[in-house]
C-alpha cells in the first residue's frame, strides 16, 4: 500500500479537478478512476465567493483525500501564502508545491522551489514538491523537510509521455525509499502503465483526462493501467533478451512437422 | 381587467389558458430580466398571455446575459459541451432572428491557433463537426485583417451572432410595444396576484444544485481592427474569442472560473485577455479598453439548463455560458409546459 506522509492510500492515481467539460463529468471521471486523492487549486477557484452547492462543494461530496495545489505561483512568497490559504480553506496540511520559473514551459524554479519547501516544512506542512527529475534538486528537497517527491515526465499538459527515461531511472535509483510521484506530462495511459513498471510508486495527472474525449473512459483506462503496471513491477518483469527462447520445450519433439 | 388583455392569438385561444377563475387568461409573472426572462415573456406573450416582468434591478443591465459575448455557436461549443446543447441550440439564430428581427448576424465562426499550438486545432476538429478547415489563403478571404497571420484554422459557417446587450433592449422594447408590463427595482418574490410565476432570476444562494461560473470580459474599441464574426483563438493555457460589435468595437471573453465571486476583472485575467488579443492582432495594442465586466453564471452540475415546476412556478436556470444559445429552447419548453398545465 502507497503511504504518504504516514497516510495509507489505496489508490496509486492522484486525479487534478480542472478543465473537465462539467463538474458532474468531473465527479463521475474521478469516481470511476478509482483515485483516493485529488488535486485542487486553491488561485482561481473559489478564492472568495459564497460556499455551498458549488464547486468546492462537489469537491468535499466526493469524500477524497484533497491535496491542494500551489498553481500558477510564479515565487516563493506567492506559493507560501497561497499554501497557507489552502490550509485554512481546505484544512489539510498537505500542500502540492508548485514554484513556476518559465512560462512557455511551466518549468518549476528549483531554486524557489526549495525555498518555499524549507519555510512551509518548518511551518508544518507535508510538502509535495512539483519537481524536474535533477538528483541535486532532489536531494535539496529532502534536506528542506519534503518525505514525498514528484518528479515531472514532460512539461505539464503536454502529453509528451516520458521523455527521459535515463533521467527517471536515475531519480528512481538514487532514492529508493522515498515515494517518487510522477507528476505531469502523461498523455496516455501506456505512459502510465510505463512509469509504474519502473518502480514509481504513484502518478498524478489531470489534462490527459480532463480533456480527453470521454473523460470517464479515458479516467478508468488510467485507473487500470496504473494498477497494471504497479503489479507488474510487484511481481518482476521479464528482462528482454537478445535470444529467441521458446516457452514449450522441444527437445525430444521433431523439428518438422 | 378583462379589456385590458392584449388580444389573443391563434394559439393561445387553441390552448385556452386560464386563470384560477377559469374564464380569462391566466396572468403570467416572469422574474429577471436576464435573456432566460426576456425570452420567456416573448415565447408566452406571442401565445397571447398576460404577462408582466419583474427586475430587482433599475434596468436589464444587471444580469450575465449583459456580459455575454452572444455567440450562436452551437457546435463550437461541443468542443466541451454535451451533444444536447448542439439539439438544443441549432435552432437559437432561427428564433432570435424572428423575435428580435435584423441582429442576428449570420456570418460563422473562425477558430484559429498558432502554428506551435497546431494540436489545439486537431483536437478541436475532432470534437466537433459541421466546419471545414481553412488555410492561410481561405482565413485571408474570409477575415482580411488576419491576412498573413495565420496558417490553419476551422470554419463554422452555420453559427451566427448577436450583440446582447442590443438584442436585449430590443426585445424589452418590442415586448413593451406589445403590452408587456416591466416593473423594475421589484422584488418579483413579493408581488402577488399572478396565476403563474416563472422564476428566471439566475444564480442566487439556496438554489439546490446550481452553482455559480464567473466570467470575465472586455470590451474594446479598435478602430484600426476590421473583424466580421467571432474568433475563436486557441491556447493551450490561454484561449480566447473575439465578438465584434458595431463600429470597430470587439468583446474579448471570457475566464470560466468556479467561484462567486463578483470583484472586478482581475489583473491577471486583463492581463492573458489583453495578451491574446495583440497576439490575434497587432493593432489591438492601440485599441481602448472600454469596458471591464463580470457576470457569475448559474451552472447545473453537468452545465446543463433545466426547467423545474415547484407548484405554481416554473424556474428557467443553469444556462452557464450558453444564455444566448439555449434561452430560446428553455423559453419554448417553458411555454409549453405551462401551456399543458392549465389545459388539464
Amino acid at each position: 500500500m502507497l503511504t504518504l506522509y504516514g497516510k495509507d492510500l489505496a489508490s496509486r492515481l492522484l486525479l487534478g479537478t480542472s478543465q473537465y467539460p462539467s463538474p458532474a463529468t468531473m465527479s463521475e471521471a474521478i469516481r470511476q478512476s478509482g483515485a483516493s486523492v485529488v488535486t485542487v487549486s486553491l488561485r482561481r477557484e473559489m478564492s472568495g465567493g459564497r460556499t455551498g452547492g458549488d464547486f468546492w462543494g462537489l469537491i468535499q461530496s466526493l469524500a477524497l483525500d484533497v491535496l491542494p495545489n500551489t498553481a500558477g505561483c510564479h515565487s516563493v512568497k506567492e506559493a507560501v501564502t497561497t499554501a497557507q490559504m489552502a490550509r485554512e480553506v481546505f484544512g489539510t496540511n498537505w500542500i502540492k508545491l508548485e514554484v513556476i520559473g518559465e512560462h512557455d514551459t511551466l518549468q518549476p524554479d528549483v531554486f524557489g522551489l526549495v525555498e518555499a519547501a524549507r519555510i512551509l516544512s518548518e511551518d508544518g506542512f507535508a510538502v509535495f514538491p512539483y519537481t524536474t527529475t535533477d538528483l541535486v534538486v532532489a536531494e535539496r528537497l529532502l534536506e528542506a523537510g519534503c518525505r514525498v517527491l514528484m518528479p515531472w515526465c514532460a512539461p505539464i499538459g503536454s502529453a509528451m509521455g516520458p521523455v527521459d527515461l535515463f533521467a527517471l531511472r536515475a531519480i528512481r535509483g538514487h532514492f529508493p525509499e522515498t515515494p517518487l510521484i510522477i507528476d505531469a506530462g502523461l498523455g496516455r495511459p501506456s505512459h502510465a502503465a510505463q512509469v509504474m513498471e519502473m518502480g514509481f510508486d504513484a502518478v498524478l495527472l489531470n489534462t490527459a483526462v480532463a480533456k480527453a474525449g470521454d473523460p470517464v473512459g479515458m479516467a478508468r483506462a488510467f485507473g487500470k493501467a496504473v494498477e497494471a503496471g504497479r503489479e507488474a513491477f510487484v511481481s518482476g518483469m521479464l528482462e528482454p533478451r537478445d535470444m529467441a527462447a521458446p516457452s514449450t520445450p522441444v527437445i525430444g519433439q521433431a523439428v518438422f512437422t | 381587467m378583462f379589456s385590458d388583455q392584449p388580444p389573443l392569438s391563434p394559439n393561445a385561444l387553441r390552448g385556452q389558458i386560464r386563470g384560477q377563475d377559469g374564464r380569462r387568461p391566466g396572468r403570467m409573472l416572469v422574474i429577471g430580466a436576464g435573456v432566460a426572462g426576456l425570452a420567456v415573456a416573448h415565447a408566452l406573450a406571442a401565445r397571447g398571455v398576460d404577462v408582466t416582468v419583474a427586475e430587482i434591478s433599475d434596468g436589464i443591465f444587471d444580469s450575465a446575459s449583459w456580459f455575454a459575448g452572444g455567440m450562436l455557436a452551437p457546435w463550437c461549443e461541443r468542443e466541451s459541451a454535451e451533444e444536447e446543447v448542439v439539439t438544443l441550440g441549432k435552432a437559437a439564430a432561427d428564433w432570435w432572428d424572428r423575435a428580435v428581427p435584423a441582429e442576428v448576424q449570420r456570418r460563422g465562426t473562425l477558430v484559429l491557433a498558432r502554428p506551435r499550438d497546431a494540436s489545439e486545432l486537431a483536437r478541436f476538429a475532432s470534437r466537433t463537426s459541421n466546419h471545414e478547415a481553412v488555410d492561410e489563403a481561405a482565413i485571408a478571404a474570409l477575415e482580411p485583417d488576419l491576412a498573413g497571420t495565420f496558417r490553419k484554422g476551422l470554419y463554422f459557417s452555420g453559427e451566427a451572432h448577436i450583440d446582447p446587450r442590443r438584442v436585449l433592449a430590443g426585445l424589452q422594447s418590442r415586448l413593451a410595444a406589445q403590452g408587456v408590463t416591466f416593473r423594475f427595482a421589484t422584488d418579483g418574490r413579493t408581488v402577488q396576484g399572478y396565476d403563474h410565476v416563472i422564476d428566471c432570476t439566475g444564480f442566487g444562494d439556496s438554489k439546490p444544485g446550481l452553482r455559480g461560473v464567473r466570467g470575465e470580459m472586455l470590451i474594446l474599441h479598435a478602430p484600426d481592427v476590421s473583424i466580421t464574426r467571432p474568433v475563436r483563438l486557441l491556447h493551450p493555457r490561454f484561449p480566447l474569442y473575439v465578438v465584434p460589435r458595431d463600429d470597430h468595437h470587439f468583446m474579448i471573453g471570457a475566464t470560466m472560473i468556479e467561484t462567486t465571486d463578483s470583484r472586478p476583472v482581475t489583473v491577471r485575467s486583463a492581463m492573458e485577455f489583453l495578451n491574446a488579443a495583440y497576439g490575434l492582432h497587432p493593432a489591438f495594442g492601440e485599441a481602448s479598453i472600454v469596458e471591464m465586466g463580470v457576470g457569475i453564471r448559474p451552472s447545473y452540475p453537468d452545465n446543463l439548463p433545466r426547467v423545474t415546476c415547484a407548484g405554481n412556478t416554473i424556474s428557467i436556470n443553469g444556462l452557464y455560458r450558453h444564455g444566448f444559445l439555449l434561452a430560446p429552447a428553455m423559453a419554448e419548453k417553458a411555454a409549453a409546459l405551462l401551456f399543458k398545465d392549465v389545459e388539464t
